[in-house]
């Protein structure tokens, strides 16, 4: 499949956050990465998509030195990942996606003894931050056991930016938890963004992706497909729908070729509907016109933008940018 | 030097607090199994047995059984950690921060010593009731003291590492570490054995841990200590490159 490469980096280029060069992991006959390349800006807050088994878990773990590429390199602010680890890991913040925690420990020790594996000593002030900024403080002093899964997912956040990471990796954060921690957490997180903060987002609720992302790589097979802006990719794949609902006449032959393939004329009480495939606003206009000069009767209608999911459908159904 | 760095000292609280907020099981249990150990042994064979010459049964087995708890329980602290953490999913905690193989190991022996010398100094406390202990030369009594906790720290890291399920780790603790501590001359001395069985002994690294820590209780033991300190030092040395080699390759951790 055809990869499109990078956007042109911008004039006032910022530094690349993570670099991946090629990365390639095989597990036995399995190729769970198969030469990946692709760079995160700083700053970006950047969507990694792709269905299950697309490889994303097994390229996230490789960026935090989980898992060691066969072939190819990773560097976190020009650090690399294995060969430099200590400075690689020091600017890198990990939400890992298994809802994993030390059952000894309460909430405050387990920050505090994050933040001290990350050579941070006397960082109260920021624990008490994050703790306020993901409402964990009244569980402060409360043991990891007795947390609820929500609860528990927003102890892993914060363990992931006890030191402050200027790189974040969320590793499907929002998986199973409700919406006021979705809330909470996208919030926080955004903030963290807006502040300088680079965000590096895998998720499987494509509506988030397409909310807080600025560009995003779609993987299938451990490949990248497609890895381009938001925006971009939206106007690039699919277009938008013009849907008319027409209860005189009938569709000109001549805007037969704007159908939908998969879409069929279905009949609504006396009249016809049709689904039209619009790549600018201005074709709106004359499709419209072409309609009133046949004498169809337009009863209704509607502009459909395509969103993230009809993209995301389309490229793992075959398709590529 | 990255020995006392703050994710050093960190990881080495860790461990500490981890066995300290469970004291129950990992202190008095351990402490009360000795004490029935000295119990039923030095009944039944106080007057009937005299290892070393002047010393009585009883005397003679407190530093045994010291040892075996210092050894037992510093092997259980790094590995039991080690294994939960990964069944669990936990170690992810320890693999995702900047810390080197050297500030791992480091604190994971460094907590087993700790709880070793804890549990130790505990069995101590309460079986040196029974019999009239002496310290003829209490400096080896601490380093052998040190050195074998540090060694079984040091296989708990190796046998941690390795396994990948509890019964993995309990076949290790169970047909090694169990059979060599108690045929290291625990419960009697080695020169009472036949010539085969004091050959096998004499290939045991567990034995000169316990044959030198007794000789700093009575100046008297099977083997001359520096040779066992040149024994254990060795052992030491060894189980360490193996444990840093381990981390340092991240083997059954990184994969």
């Amino acid at each position: 499949m055809a990869v499109r490469p990078a956007p042109p980096a911008p004039q006032n280029r910022r530094m690349t956050a993570i670099q991946i060069t090629n990365v390639q992991k095989s597990y036995k006959a399995l190729k769970a990465l198969g030469g990946v390349s692709l760079n995160i800006e700083e700053g970006e807050f950047f969507g990694l998509l792709g269905p299950n088994g697309a490889g994303k878990t097994t390229l996230i773990s490789t960026i935090a030195g989980l898992i060691r590429p066969d072939v190819g390199s990773i560097k976190i602010h020009g650090h690399d990942v294995v060969t430099d680890f200590r400075n690689a890991r020091k600017n890198l913040g990990v939400v890992p996606q298994e809802l994993v925690f030390d059952p000894f420990f309460t909430v405050r020790e387990t920050l505090r003894l994050q933040s001290g594996y990350f050579g941070l000593k006397n960082n109260d002030k920021w624990i008490d931050e994050v703790m306020h900024n993901l409402d964990l403080t009244n569980k402060a002093d409360v043991n990891m056991r007795a947390l609820s899964g929500g609860m528990k997912r927003r102890v892993l956040v914060a363990q992931a930016l006890v030191h402050k990471p200027p790189v974040i990796v969320l590793d499907e954060p929002t998986a199973g938890v409700d919406v006021e921690l979705r809330q909470t957490l996208w919030k926080f997180i955004a903030r963290l963004n807006r502040e300088g903060h680079t965000v590096v987002l895998t998720t499987h609720y494509l509506e988030e992706a397409q909310a807080m992302c600025q560009r995003v790589a779609m993987l299938k097979l451990g490949q990248v497909v497609a890895l381009d802006s938001m925006a971009q990719l939206i106007r690039r794949i699919s277009g938008s729908q013009l849907i008319v609902h027409l209860s005189h006449g009938d569709l000109p032959d001549d805007l037969r070729h704007l159908v939908v393939p998969e879409d069929h004329a279905s009949t609504n009480g006396s009249g016809k509907k049709y689904h039209l495939r619009v790549t600018e606003y201005g074709e709106v206009e004359q499709i419209l016109a072409r309609l009133r000069a046949s004498g169809a009767v337009i009863d209704e209608m509607q502009l459909q933008q395509a969103d993230l999911e009809d993209i995301f459908l389309q490229i793992m159904d075959g398709g590529s940018l | 030097m990255t020995f006392f760095s703050v994710g050093f000292q960190t990881l080495f609280y860790k461990e500490t607090l981890r066995f300290w907020k469970v004291a129950t099981q990992t202190v008095a249990a351990p402490i009360l199994t000795a004490m029935l150990y000295l119990l039923i042994f030095g009944h039944v064979l106080e007057g009937h047995v005299e290892a070393y010459p002047g010393v009585s049964y009883t005397a003679f087995l407190i530093p045994g059984l010291v040892m075996m708890s210092v050894l037992q329980n510093a092997f259980a602290n790094s590995s039991s950690s080690l294994i939960q953490s990964k069944i669990t999913g936990n170690l992810v905690f320890i693999l995702l921060p900047p810390l080197s193989h050297w500030e791992i190991i480091s604190a994971y022996v460094l907590a087993s010593v700790v709880r070793g010398l804890v549990v130790g100094a505990g069995v101590f406390l309460f079986t040196a009731w029974f019999a009239h202990m002496s310290f003829t030369a209490p400096l080896w009594i601490i380093v052998f003291a040190l050195l074998g906790s540090a060694i079984l720290g040091t296989m708990g890291v190796i046998a941690g590492i390795w396994a990948q399920k509890f019964d993995q780790l309990a076949a290790f603790q169970n047909f090694l570490i169990m059979p060599a501590t108690f045929l290291a001359g625990v419960f009697y001395s080695i020169k009472s054995l036949p010539p085969f069985w004091l050959a096998v002994s004499h290939a045991n690294p567990f034995f000169y841990m316990i044959d030198g820590f007794r000789y700093g209780f009575f100046g008297q033991s099977d083997v001359s200590p520096w040779i066992s300190l040149a024994i254990v030092s060795a052992f030491f040395v060894v189980l360490a490159i193996i444990a840093v080699n381990l981390l340092k390759r991240g083997y059954n951790l990184r994969h």
